[in-house]
Order: structure tokens, then C-alpha cells, then sequence
């Protein structure tokens, strides 16, 4: 934990300062001022950067982001700080901050040079975009929408989020680190992978460009290949 | 080592002593001052507000676990203690406990098996509740989703695992003794004070703990440290003291986690937010206001102030805690440290920083937090962290200038005070 912290100042003092003087202030009794304490490490407006471990929170689906507010608070996720700041609110407040940040259109940086070479990279995008039938592992454009950008109201868009953070996520969810609602369709599919194929598929999306932030989708193209617990039964919230 | 050996040796000798000193336990079960409002009839509703009262959820469950069923862990400086199951499951819970047994969990702190147990369970406070509210806590603890889930043994240093030690620590500590009532005072403090030293457990948390975990005295000025926070005392107005607010202050402070007039700007976090979350915010105003009446009338064992006078070798100090105060506060907590209702609190005058114990001060700089977001203050405002932007010497020199500013006299916080806590757990 220690050195993690460690870590993340290194990152932060680098892009330090990121929250303050260059925008207006928000009105004093806004959502935009009560959520001050997220800036300085989700970045202004939850847009982060590429580099660095803190994902991406703009422009997410607000059911995303709440499920996730509430899986911190009780505690399948794990990430002292974050547990620290949404243990003692209530779902209404954690459902409006959340849909402060869903609610943030705002560019993205650009991608990252790959790291790995070609071979890696063509095994990435297929399981991205095709997936892998041999494995039973659908596409992840099948689930996170064909531009990758997410669909409302669960499920979070994979770009404009550093390798680093994909990477961690992926493994959580191997080493049961990180649970969503069940059934847990991501912790069903990692489980299908073999272990260098998080590295293909989380090196290739971070190479993507982002053309413009349209925001995620309002509805798949099909029906998701696996039950996944967070994503609502028509007509019901999240 | 060798010293360590001698000391249980002498504690084995004590224990034959002690067993008959100890078992017969005080038996009494005096009545509870009437409560403040007219309670339910129905006795398992009347536990069910006594338990929240008594905040043991909060204790016996798991972040996201089953509620009562137990393995909340507790970092304390003896080890870490992992909470018992206390459903109603016949194997890993209390099912097979009969009312008895229960009470005397709660009022002379040992199990059904007669295993003494350790005060982190702060029966130090419970053997304050009388005989018939603890039947009608278990009454309802009789019906909440029993749940199997084995009780997983606690992690404590040599020789604090050994739980002989609690023989000879009780004799020094603990008197079992439900309440009894001051005739010389009115039924409304009675049922304070019956309040916030029993069910409320406020002296579990707001007195310090000598080196053996006991609450050192009923009228210690110090406050205790918790779960690396400073719980400060209810005894000095420059602390924790209410001695001078409007019982309306103190209950709205009680009940939503803030108080908000400007005057009076108080806030709750940490330990003490999760008190006011998770049990006084379900508290009934009367009783609220009850115990507001005791707290008023604790003593006032008036704290030491800081009296800083601005020496030359600070005004380096101070200077550069100036300008990064402009930089990074001042947009929230104002130029002259006055606030600004309601987004941020003040910091001239406020006690939360020129208290003598700089331990949450510089918590509050590290990491920052929201008061909780209870029904009377559901949408709290919240302090950034700033571990990641300042370092030890900076957090250092903005709160030495704080603490020394638009009125405030305290001393200066040091980088080595910084540094112990940025490793703190966070809670
Ligand atoms: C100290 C830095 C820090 C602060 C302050 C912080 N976060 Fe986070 N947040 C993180 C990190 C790191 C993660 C990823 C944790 C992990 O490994 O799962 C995260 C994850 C999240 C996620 C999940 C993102 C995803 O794509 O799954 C949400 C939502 C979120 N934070 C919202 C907030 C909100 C709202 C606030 C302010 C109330 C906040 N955060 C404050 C560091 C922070
Ligand atoms: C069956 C649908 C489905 C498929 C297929 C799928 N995902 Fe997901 N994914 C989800 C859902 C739903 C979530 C949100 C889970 C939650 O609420 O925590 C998610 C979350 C994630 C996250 C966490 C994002 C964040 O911001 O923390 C990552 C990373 C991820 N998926 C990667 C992938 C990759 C890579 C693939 C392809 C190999 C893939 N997913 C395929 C449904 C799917
Ligand atoms: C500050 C945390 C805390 C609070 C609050 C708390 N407990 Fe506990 N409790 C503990 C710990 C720790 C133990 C284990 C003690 C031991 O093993 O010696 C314990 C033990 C017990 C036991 C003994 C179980 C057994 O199997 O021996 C019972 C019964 C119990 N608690 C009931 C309660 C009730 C009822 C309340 C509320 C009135 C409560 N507790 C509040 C921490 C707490
Ligand atoms: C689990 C430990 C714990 C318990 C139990 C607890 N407190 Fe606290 N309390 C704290 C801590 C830590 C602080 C300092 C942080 C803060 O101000 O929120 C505090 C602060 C306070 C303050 C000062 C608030 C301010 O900012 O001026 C008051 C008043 C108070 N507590 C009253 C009570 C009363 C009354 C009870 C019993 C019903 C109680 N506390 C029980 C830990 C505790
Ligand atoms: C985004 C606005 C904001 C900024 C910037 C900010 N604070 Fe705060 N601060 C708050 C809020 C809101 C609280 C009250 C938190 C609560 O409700 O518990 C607070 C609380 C505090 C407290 C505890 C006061 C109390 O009554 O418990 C201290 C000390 C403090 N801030 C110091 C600072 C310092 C030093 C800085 C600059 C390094 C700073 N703050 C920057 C909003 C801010």
C-alpha cells in the first residue's frame, strides 16, 4: 500500500496542481463544488490522463460509476481512499456525484506509442474486437460498445484510460480482487483468458485513438453473451 | 524477555486470587432512568433502537458482510481483533445463548464458555445498561438473519494473546455496575448520562487508554487516540467540550454530523463520523437532547492552550505556510481564514485546529474527507487530499501558519508529525 502511495505522488507531483486556477470556480452550493475532493486525483472534470494509474471518471455511464461508488463502499473493490471517501454517504449522494462525472463530455488525451510489438498488438485487437470462440471469450466491443466508448447505463468505455490501470483491473478481477454485482460476467471472462492475453488485449486499447467524446451508447447491438449482474433487467435502475 | 516471563509468572499466582475475586460478579440490575420520549411497546422494536443506540452493527459487521455477523477488523497498538458473530446461528453464532449469557457479555464482559473477554468490546461501558434493556437487545438480536459464518481468532502480539492477562487487568479496571441514577440531578441529565456512559460508549473513544488498553479515568482532561485518530476530550471546551453551545447545537451536531451556524462551525469525521452515520443520526431528539443536558454539565477540566508568540524563528516557517495557503486553501477556507458558508468551514478560531493533539489536523491535510452524508446533512461538502502534492515540510508550514493566524495561537506542527501519519490506516 505504502509504496503504491508512493507511487501515485511520484505521478501526481509530476501533473500536480491539476484541479485549480485554470477554470472558473463553481458556484459555491453546486455538485460541482462538492466534488473538489475527487479533482486532484480523477483530474478536472474526471478527465485524468493517460499516463499514470487514476482512470478516466468523464464521460463514463452514470450507473457505471455509481455501481462502482457503491462496490468501494462495501468493499468489492479495494482502494483505500476511495473506500475512505464513500463509506459514510448515502446512495443519493453517491448516484448524483455520479452522474456529474457521466455527465462531463471532454477531450481525450491522446494514445499512448505502443510498447509491445505487432504480433502482441493483432492479438489484442481481435480479442477486442472479434473475441476468441476457441476460448469462449466474446468480443469486448460485443459488451463495451462498438466504439469502445461504453453503453448506458453499466458499462464503462475502454479508452482514454491508461495500460497501467486496464492492466490492474483485469488482474483484480483474476486474483478476486474485484467483484461486480453477480452473476460477475468480467470475473467469468477473465478466468477464460489465458494470463498473457490481458497484456495483448490492454496494450492494444491503449494505442486507440479517441475521435471525439459522443459519449457511450444508448443500447447494445445484441444482447450480451454472458449474464452480467450489473447491467439492469430492462426498466429496472441500476 | 526474561522480564516479560516474571511478569506472567506473578499473573498466574494472581489468577487463583483473582478467579474468586472475580466470579461472584455484581449481580445487581438496577432500573434505567426512564427514557426521554415514550419508547415502542413491543420489546424486540424497543432492542432494535437500543442496539443502534449502542452502535454494535458498526462493530460486527463486515464492510458489505451480513449485519451482526462478525470479522470487522480492529487495528489496535496490542494487534489486530477480528468481531464475533452474534446472529442467532446455533454453530458460529450466539443462538445457544440464553438471555443470561448475554447479559453477562454485556455487564461483566465474559462469553457464555466463561472466557473473559478483551475490552476492545467495550463492555467497560455496556455494564452501565441495565438488566431489561439488555433483554430487549437480545430480544431483538433473537431476530435478525442468522448467518454462519465462524469467528476468525484475533491477531495479537505476545503476550497480549494470552487472554490470562485480562484476570489481572480487570482487577485494576473494571468494576461491572449498571447505572444508578443522581438524585441531585434531573430525570433528563439521568437518562444523558445513562446514555453516553453506557449505550453511547462516547469515554470508549473520548479518554485516553493507558498502555494496557483501559480507559485511564472517569475525568482524564486527555483525550484518546483511535484508530490514529485523537478522539478529543468532552471535558475542555478548547477540545471537544460543548460546555458552552445550545443544547440545539449540540443535538444538531449529534444528529446530522455538523453544526451550521457560523459562529458555531463544527464538523464530524473518521471515527466519530461513522458514530453519527451508522447510530446518533437514528437517535430520538429527546434522548439526543438528554444526553446534550450531560454533556453540558461534565467538568470543565480546562486544556492547556497553545500561546504561540510569533518568534523570529518561525516567521520563515509562517511565510512560506502563507503562500501555500493562497495557493491551494484560501479559494475554500477564505483569505483571512473566515469560510465560506456552507462550501467550507472556517479555520480562525476553529478549536479542530489549534487543539494541543495535532494528529487530526494533519489527517485532514493528508487525506482529506466528507462528513457523513446523513439524512439531516445528506449532501456534505468535503476536504481534497493532499498527500500526493504536499510533502511532510509543506503540510508542515500551512498548518503551523493556520495554527498561528487571524487570532488562532498554537504551536507549530513539524514534518516528522507529518510523516508518522501519512502511513496512517484510513477508516
Ligand atoms: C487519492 C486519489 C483519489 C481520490 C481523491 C478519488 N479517487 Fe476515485 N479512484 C482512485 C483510484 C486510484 C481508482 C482506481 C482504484 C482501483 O484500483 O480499483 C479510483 C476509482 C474510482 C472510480 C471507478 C472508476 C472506474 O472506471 O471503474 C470512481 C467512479 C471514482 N473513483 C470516483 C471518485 C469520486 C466521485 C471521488 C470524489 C468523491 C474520487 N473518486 C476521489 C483515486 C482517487
Ligand atoms: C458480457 C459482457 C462483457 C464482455 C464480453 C466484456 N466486458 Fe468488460 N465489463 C463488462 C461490465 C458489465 C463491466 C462493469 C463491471 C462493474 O460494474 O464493475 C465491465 C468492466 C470492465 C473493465 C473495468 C473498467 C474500469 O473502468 O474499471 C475492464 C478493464 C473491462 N471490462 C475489460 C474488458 C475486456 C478487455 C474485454 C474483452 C476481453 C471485456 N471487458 C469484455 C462487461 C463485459
Ligand atoms: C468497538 C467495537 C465493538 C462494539 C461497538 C461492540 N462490540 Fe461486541 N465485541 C467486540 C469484540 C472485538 C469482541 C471480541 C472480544 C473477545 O474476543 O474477547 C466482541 C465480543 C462480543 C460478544 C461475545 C461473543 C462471544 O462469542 O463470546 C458479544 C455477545 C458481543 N460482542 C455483543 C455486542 C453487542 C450486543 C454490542 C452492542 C451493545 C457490541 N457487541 C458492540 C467489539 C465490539
Ligand atoms: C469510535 C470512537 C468514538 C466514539 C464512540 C465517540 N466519539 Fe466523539 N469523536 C471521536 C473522534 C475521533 C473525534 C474527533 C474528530 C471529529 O471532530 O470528528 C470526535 C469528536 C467529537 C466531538 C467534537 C466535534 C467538534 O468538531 O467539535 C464531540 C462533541 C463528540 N465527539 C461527542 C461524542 C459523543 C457525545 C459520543 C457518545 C455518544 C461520542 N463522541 C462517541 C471519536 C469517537
Ligand atoms: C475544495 C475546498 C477546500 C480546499 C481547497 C481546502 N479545504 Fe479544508 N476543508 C474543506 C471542507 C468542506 C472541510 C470540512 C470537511 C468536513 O465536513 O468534515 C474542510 C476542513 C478542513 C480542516 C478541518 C476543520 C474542521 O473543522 O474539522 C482543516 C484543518 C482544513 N480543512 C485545512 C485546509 C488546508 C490547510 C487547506 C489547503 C492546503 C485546505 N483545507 C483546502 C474544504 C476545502
Amino acid at each position: 500500500m505504502k509504496t503504491l502511495l508512493l507511487r501515485l505522488s511520484a505521478v501526481m507531483i509530476a501533473f500536480g496542481g491539476a484541479h485549480a486556477a485554470d477554470t472558473a470556480p463553481p458556484p459555491l452550493d453546486s455538485i460541482g463544488q462538492r466534488v473538489q475532493p475527487c479533482l486532484p486525483c480523477h483530474g478536472k472534470e474526471g478527465r485524468a490522463t493517460r499516463e499514470g494509474y487514476y482512470p478516466r471518471i468523464a464521460g463514463k455511464p452514470a450507473g457505471y460509476l455509481f455501481n462502482q461508488l457503491v462496490n468501494f463502499r462495501d468493499g468489492r473493490r479495494h482502494f483505500p481512499m476511495m473506500t475512505y471517501l464513500a463509506d459514510l454517504q448515502n446512495d443519493a449522494y453517491l448516484r448524483e456525484m455520479a452522474g456529474f462525472f457521466g455527465a462531463q463530455r471532454v477531450p481525450y488525451p491522446p494514445p499512448q506509442p505502443p510498447q509491445v510489438g505487432a504480433a502482441v498488438l493483432e492479438r489484442g485487437r481481435r480479442l477486442v474486437m472479434e473475441g476468441d470462440a476457441a476460448l469462449r471469450v466474446p468480443s469486448c466491443r460485443s459488451c463495451h460498445g462498438t466504439r469502445l466508448l461504453g453503453v448506458e447505463p453499466a458499462v464503462p468505455g475502454l479508452l482514454g484510460v491508461s495500460q497501467d490501470y486496464l492492466t490492474a483491473q483485469l488482474s483484480a478481477w483474476r486474483i478476486g480482487a474485484r467483484a461486480a454485482h453477480a452473476p460477475d460476467c468480467m470475473a467469468e471472462l477473465v478466468q477464460r483468458l489465458r494470463p498473457e492475453d490481458v497484456n495483448s488485449a490492454t496494450a492494444w486499447l491503449a494505442t486507440q485513438a479517441v475521435p471525439d467524446d459522443t459519449g457511450p451508447e444508448q443500447g447494445f447491438e445484441h444482447p450480451p453473451a454472458l449474464r452480467c449482474g450489473s447491467i439492469p433487467q430492462t426498466g429496472q435502475q441500476p | 524477555m526474561r522480564k516479560l516471563l516474571a511478569v506472567l509468572a506473578v499473573l498466574v499466582a494472581l489468577t487463583l486470587l483473582a478467579v474468586w475475586l472475580l466470579f461472584p460478579v455484581d449481580r445487581q440490575d438496577g432500573e434505567a432512568p426512564r427514557a426521554a420520549y415514550t419508547p415502542p411497546v413491543d420489546s424486540v422494536e424497543r432492542g432494535r433502537e437500543l442496539v443502534t443506540m449502542a452502535d454494535c452493527r458498526a462493530c460486527h459487521t463486515a464492510r458489505g458482510g451480513a449485519p451482526f455477523a462478525g470479522g470487522y477488523a480492529i487495528p489496535t497498538p496490542f494487534g489486530t481483533f477480528f468481531t464475533p458473530n452474534i446472529t442467532p446461528d446455533a454453530q458460529t453464532g450466539i443462538g445457544r445463548w440464553s438471555a443470561t449469557d448475554f447479559w453477562h457479555a454485556l455487564h461483566n464482559g465474559y462469553s457464555k464458555d466463561g472466557t473473559l473477554l478483551y475490552p476492545t468490546f467495550p463492555y467497560t461501558n455496556y455494564t452501565r445498561i441495565s438488566r431489561r434493556d439488555a433483554d430487549d437487545m437480545y430480544a431483538y438480536l433473537r431476530t435478525v438473519p442468522p448467518v454462519s459464518r465462524p469467528t476468525r481468532a484475533h491477531e495479537l502480539g505476545f503476550p497480549y494473546n494470552h487472554r490470562l492477562l485480562l484476570v489481572a487487568w480487570r482487577l485494576l479496571f473494571f468494576r461491572p455496575g449498571v447505572y444508578e441514577s443522581d438524585s441531585t440531578q434531573s430525570a433528563d441529565w439521568n437518562r444523558g448520562a445513562y446514555l453516553a456512559q453506557g449505550l453511547g460508549h462516547c469515554s470508549a473513544c473520548h479518554e485516553a487508554r493507558n498502555a494496557l488498553g483501559a480507559v485511564k479515568s472517569k475525568h482524564n482532561p486527555a483525550g484518546g487516540l483511535v484508530l490514529n485518530w485523537y478522539a478529543p476530550t468532552l471535558t475542555s471546551p478548547r477540545e471537544a467540550g460543548v460546555h458552552d453551545w445550545s443544547i440545539p447545537n449540540i443535538v444538531m451536531l449529534l444528529k446530522t454530523g455538523r453544526t451550521g451556524s457560523t459562529a458555531l462551525q463544527a464538523t464530524t469525521m473518521g471515527p466519530m463520523g461513522e458514530v453519527v452515520y451508522n447510530s446518533l443520526q437514528y437517535t430520538r431528539d429527546e434522548e439526543l437532547r438528554a444526553m446534550a443536558a450531560y454533556l453540558k454539565s461534565l467538568p470543565d477540566t480546562g486544556a492547556r492552550s497553545g500561546g504561540l508568540v510569533r518568534s523570529s524563528a518561525h516567521t520563515g516557517t509562517l511565510s512560506k505556510g502563507e503562500t501555500i495557503y493562497a495557493d491551494d486553501c484560501a479559494q475554500c477556507h477564505g483569505d483571512n481564514g473566515e469560510g465560506r458558508a456552507p462550501a467550507a468551514p472556517p479555520l480562525a478560531g476553529n478549536r479542530a485546529v489549534t487543539m494541543s493533539s495535532t494528529v487530526n489536523p494533519v489527517r485532514i491535510v493528508l487525506f482529506g474527507g466528507y462528513s457523513p452524508g446523513t439524512a439531516g446533512n445528506p449532501r456534505p461538502f468535503g476536504m481534497p487530499p493532499y498527500f500526493q502534492t504536499l510533502r511532510d515540510d509543506q503540510i508542515a508550514d500551512v498548518l503551523s501558519y493556520i495554527r498561528a493566524s487571524w487570532g488562532n495561537h498554537a504551536p507549530p506542527v513539524s514534518g516528522d508529525e507529518v510523516g508518522r501519519n501519512r502511513g496512517s490506516p484510513l477508516f
